[in-house]
């Protein structure tokens, strides 16, 4: 019995559409996910307000500790002005978060281990710091290149140094979340097929196949905990280059 | 104190919110005091931080950025080989410039050196 890990990753077209030059565009398997997404939230945060009791239910509690989390993460690390972007950072974290925690039920698909989606809404993050930066700045945002009390003579290698290194924040901040979830599932799916080759072998396998199954419950903890320690640190990392554009020169 | 607020009529009331009100305030600042006397030594300034990064994590985000930032050099050097037809040079230089952009990414990462952006450590090398 042979057992592909890859498997769970492949795009398949559900419904579709039209093609574009060559392309299909159709409605996919991801992007039914992602409507389940964003459905489950609205549903979460509507639902969740709908009643607004001074003694908070449990789904009112829910929504109430998610914004309190995030209000406080984006204060402490873009301050107080940052406030002004905490619809988009709020929008981000819940889409991360219930795109890795709904990817860890069987058999569902996992958005977040697609490097596109991660790398748009890297960019997403990237453009909108640039574009703000310039727009509340202007041309004072590139001070953020031009570290102060450096000498004369090696400023133009570090302004290019800088440079780089603001280009790299994508790349990174994207892939580490595609890794993250892409990683964590090819070792649980790797685990999983032990135990059915295992079982395979007859009763002495079944007592065999007990040790990957122990592992496959260890794992499945640590992936909730990396589900959401992504999430966070896409969210805090988002709220860190929107302080970029929000004080640079500093 | 608490015992007055069963029987308490209107005239009481309001005393009762006042007295409620300064034992909020004397609590908070008995737990803001707390607070400093344990969460001082551990995180440099004073403000409440998230601590709780698994190593993992932390191993995960220093490598990405070294990776990330030589990857960029690379892509940007071969680009600018490619349209100023310069090669190999345009490769060599960013390369050797982004591998120095991914180590300057990784020490801003871990809080060690602080820089121009505001990224110095500010969650505590978590990212």
């Amino acid at each position: 019995m042979t057992i592909d890990p890859i498997h769970q990753f492949q795009i398949k077209t559900l419904i579709p559409m039209l093609s574009m030059g060559g392309h299909e565009i159709g409605f996919t398997n991801s992007a039914l996910f992602m409507l389940i997404i964003v459905v489950a939230i609205s549903t979460l945060m509507i639902g969740a307000t709908a009643r607004r009791a001074v003694v908070p239910g449990r789904l009112q509690s829910i929504a109430e500790m998610s914004y309190e989390f995030v209000a406080n993460t984006v204060q402490s690390s873009a301050g107080p002005e940052g406030m002004r972007f905490f619809p988009f950072v709020f929008t981000l974290f819940m889409f991360v978060l219930f795109a890795n925690l709904i990817g860890l039920i069987p058999y569902s698909f996992t958005v977040t281990s697609q490097l596109i989606i991660t790398a748009a809404l890297a960019l997403l993050v990237f453009f909108i710091v640039v574009g703000y930066g310039f727009w509340k700045n202007g041309l004072h945002f590139l001070d953020l290149f031009v570290p102060k009390g450096v000498p004369k003579y090696i400023l133009p290698a570090i302004v290019v140094i800088e440079v780089l290194s603001f280009l790299s924040r994508p790349v990174s901040h994207s892939v580490r979340l595609f890794a993250n979830m892409l990683a964590g599932h090819i070792t649980l799916q790797v685990f999983a097929g032990f135990i059915i080759m295992l079982a395979g072998f007859g009763v002495l396998g079944w007592f065999g196949a007990a040790l990957p199954f122990a592992m496959v419950v260890m794992l499945t903890a640590l992936e909730l905990l990396v589900a959401f320690l992504q999430a966070y640190v896409f969210a805090i990392l988002t709220c860190i280059y929107l302080n970029d554009a929000i004080h640079p020169g500093h | 104190m608490s015992d007055a607020r069963g029987n308490g009529g209107n005239g009481r009331a309001h005393t009762d919110e006042a007295a409620l009100s300064a034992r909020l305030r004397r609590l908070g600042e008995g737990l803001g005091q707390a607070r400093d006397r344990t969460g001082a030594p551990s995180n440099g300034r004073g403000e409440e931080r998230a601590t709780n990064a698994s190593g993992y994590a932390k191993g995960f985000r220093l490598s990405s950025e070294l990776v990330a930032g030589i990857v960029v050099g690379a892509g940007l050097g071969w680009l600018l080989d490619r349209f100023l037809g310069i090669a190999p040079w345009g490769l060599i230089v960013f390369v050797l410039l982004g591998f120095a952009a991914g180590v300057l990414n990784v020490m801003r990462a871990a809080g060690v050196a602080g820089g121009t952006s505001g990224d110095d450590g500010a969650d505590g090398g978590l990212r």
